[in-house]
């Protein structure tokens, strides 16, 4: 399946000769050499990544891993030093000025970390605004908007002020005006970092909802390895501006690659976020003290069999039965375990 | 002789400096000392153009400077009009029509009309109100023509002043360049004394024309447009002009929609400014024929007119009280919805 979004060797040197300097990186000069014999920063080196349509692709990260400039490099706010960038197969780079506008109005959105919504427009105007731009008729935009706020719950605010709402509900009409974009891809670059704890999971919540009605591919920046696993169905984790694991989340958390995935994932809930199908085995007997579902979490197979560890359940997906998971593994599968060796990623 | 002889003596310009030399006295000074030595030199006088003119012949006076600066300017006088003349004529027709229709229409039509105008501008009923009042008193003692006078150049040249001043700091906000360019000659409109620019405008212009003045108004009131607008713009919130490039909007429609009305606040702010600079330059400008207010000001000065000059004066400061507080208001209602929570 050709990805919807492909990264191929992209590279983000900050600096006046940053072109130049791409060999060098390429050669094994790290970030702290490069900045004393260079001067130049590095942001992103050798980054290389799938995103399948209908995904949410997470890339995760710490303030200063390059996250907010990769996914910038997208709808080319920022220019790669090199690299390709391949949106349905057409290389972003090689576009001009005018044809980057046309993707950039019909192809991408962007949902912003501080909402960046026009203070002197409503919130009604600002989820036209991208219709606006596409030069779509009136009468559709003031539909569309209309909507699209109903949708994300902002019914009877359409003729307020952005300061007159809330963090969480100014959010809503930024998530409102990229999804009146009516584009195959929306980046959200920490889109719900700036919101409290409540509001937060409310949000991931309607994402999730909305995501499973509209299938769009979505790209999703954050900080928050918890909202990572929540919502990722691929989880690309960077640090100093180059991808140090990628893949399937539950996949990373049962075996990270490096110590610093390890040390982030120390402090998850696994039971919360691991599912009975990435711990199950094959199927070896068949007497069962219950069944299960391949995508319930381990949590609530914990619920399930009351705490009893000598248990065993049959795992079903569906009407199939895929497998059977012991409580003793369950319970291994919750304790974080060490680093492989082996480099699997890349 | 004087005291540098002999350094032109040393060098061996001696020859050089008197290839030349008249014995005609060229100063006063010169005068008194040949005639008897009665002005004592100091031993060492500071080198300056006269001391060493005197040593030397060849060597200019500080008069020659200043009178060849004067000379420069009035031979590319012809050429300057030439260019200068058909540009700023649209100012003079401006100015000769907003007086015309200031002086001619009837009081009982002209105060109700700028009263409306205050309350669509202002929305605010007590200034409306103080504005009223204010025509009203200039009426009634008998100022009325005169502040109109001046109410009229300098609504010609703060609109002019805008016209000009925006685009300027629009271009000044989008290149650096510009920026770097024009920084400094509006440091120089704003630190020159304001008589100054009267000296060439006087040599450039008749004083029967309109536009000497206008160009002396709006040449001093330009600056702070200028410079807000390019404020206001590099100011506009970058997550929010990021926002507007990545839903693909061209550099128009993010100047239209995104940056200028953001940065009118701003802009408000300096047209405010610029309203009160012309005002202040419009009764200076009255030296060079720019009727109203301060036509009554100089008389005052002139002809140690106490009374005329103090009513002229204040008549000025409540002129500004209103235009002040009317823009005010039209800024501070375009602020109100964005900072409300």
């Amino acid at each position: 399946m050709t990805p919807k979004v492909a990264i191929r060797a992209l590279y983000k040197i900050f600096g006046p000769r940053d072109r130049a300097m791409v060999p060098l990186v390429q050669g094994g000069m790290t970030k702290s050499e490069l900045l004393d014999q260079q001067g130049h920063v590095l942001g992103l080196q050798n980054i290389n990544v799938d995103m399948q349509a209908a995904e949410i692709t997470v890339i995760m990260g710490l303030s200063g891993s390059g996250k907010s400039t990769l996914i910038r490099h997208l709808n080319r706010l920022i220019e790669p030093s090199a690299g390709e960038i391949l949106i349905d197969g057409e290389d972003v780079m090689k576009l001009g000025q005018a044809e980057l506008r046309a993707i950039r109005q019909k192809k991408m959105s962007m949902v912003f970390q501080k909402f960046a919504l026009l203070p002197h427009k409503t919130v009604q105007q600002n989820a036209e605004m991208p219709l606006s731009v596409q030069g779509v008729d009136a009468a559709q935009q003031i539909s569309e908007a209309r909507k699209w706020l109903a949708r994300v719950g902002l019914d009877g605010f359409e003729d307020r002020f952005p300061a007159q709402l809330s963090g969480g509900m100014q959010q809503r009409v930024g998530i409102a005006r990229a999804l009146a974009a009516n584009t195959d891809i929306m980046l959200m670059d920490e889109a719900f970092s700036a919101l409290d704890p409540l509001i937060r999971t409310d949000m991931q919540g309607l994402l999730l909802e909305l995501q499973a009605e509209l299938q769009k591919t979505v790209v999703f920046i954050t900080h928050d390895l918890d909202e990572a696993l929540k919502i990722a169905d691929h989880l690309v984790i960077l640090k100093d501006g180059a991808i140090i694991q990628q893949g399937d989340p539950q996949t990373i958390l049962l075996a990270p690659a490096d110590p610093y995935i390890e040390a982030f994932v120390g402090d998850i809930n696994r039971a919360r976020v691991l599912r009975v199908r990435s711990v199950m085995t094959a199927l070896s007997q068949d007497r069962f003290d219950g069944e299960i579902s391949a995508d319930s979490t381990l949590e609530a197979l914990i619920q399930q069999a009351e705490g009893d560890t000598t248990q065993t359940y049959r795992v079903s997906d569906g009407r199939a039965v895929v497998g059977q998971i012991a409580m003793k593994d369950l319970v291994k599968a919750l304790v974080p375990r060490p680093a492989i060796t082996e480099d699997q990623t890349r | 002789m004087a005291g540098y002889d002999g350094v032109f003596d040393t060098l061996g310009l001696r020859d050089w400096c008197d290839q030349d030399k008249t014995d005609a006295p060229m100063s006063m000074a010169q005068l008194l000392a040949q005639s008897g030595g009665a002005t004592e030199k100091a031993p060492l006088p500071f080198p300056s153009l006269d001391a060493l003119h005197d040593s030397c012949a060849r060597i200019a006076q500080t008069r020659d400077v200043t009178q060849g600066l004067e000379d420069g300017f009035l031979s590319i006088r012809p050429e300057l009009k030439l260019v200068l003349d058909p540009i700023t004529q649209p100012l003079s027709w401006l100015l000769d029509g907003a007086l015309f229709l200031f002086e001619t229409t009837p009081w009982w039509l002209m105060i109700p009309l700028l009263v409306i105008i205050a309350y669509v501008v202002s929305r605010s009923r007590p200034v409306t109100g103080f504005v009223a009042l204010v025509l009203l008193f200039f009426g009634l003692i008998d100022h009325y023509e005169v502040a109109m006078q001046t109410l009229a150049i300098v609504f010609v040249c703060t609109g002019l002043s805008v016209l000009l001043g925006v685009p300027i700091g629009i271009a000044m906000s989008k290149s650096d360049t510009a920026q770097r360019m024009i920084v400094p000659i509006l440091d120089l409109l704003q630190t020159l004394p304001t008589f100054v620019y009267l000296i060439p405008l006087i040599f450039l212009f008749s004083v029967t024309e309109s536009k000497i003045y206008g160009i002396a108004v709006i040449v001093y009131a330009i600056v702070p447009v200028i410079r807000l607008t390019d404020l206001g713009i590099r100011l506009v919130d970058q997550d929010v002009v990021e926002a507007a490039n990545a839903f693909g909007m061209t550099p128009g429609q993010k100047l239209t929609r995104v940056e200028l009305p953001l940065a009118l606040p701003n802009i408000m702010a300096g047209v405010n400014q610029t309203i009160m600079m012309s005002l202040a330059m419009v009764v200076i400008a009255s030296m060079i024929s720019a009727p109203g207010l301060g036509v009554l000001v100089l008389r005052g000065i002139r002809s140690l007119d106490l009374g005329v000059g103090i009513v002229a004066g204040l008549g000025i400061v409540l002129l500004a009280v209103i235009l002040d507080r009317v823009s005010k208001a039209a800024l501070a209602r375009i602020d109100t919805h964005r900072n409300e929570q």
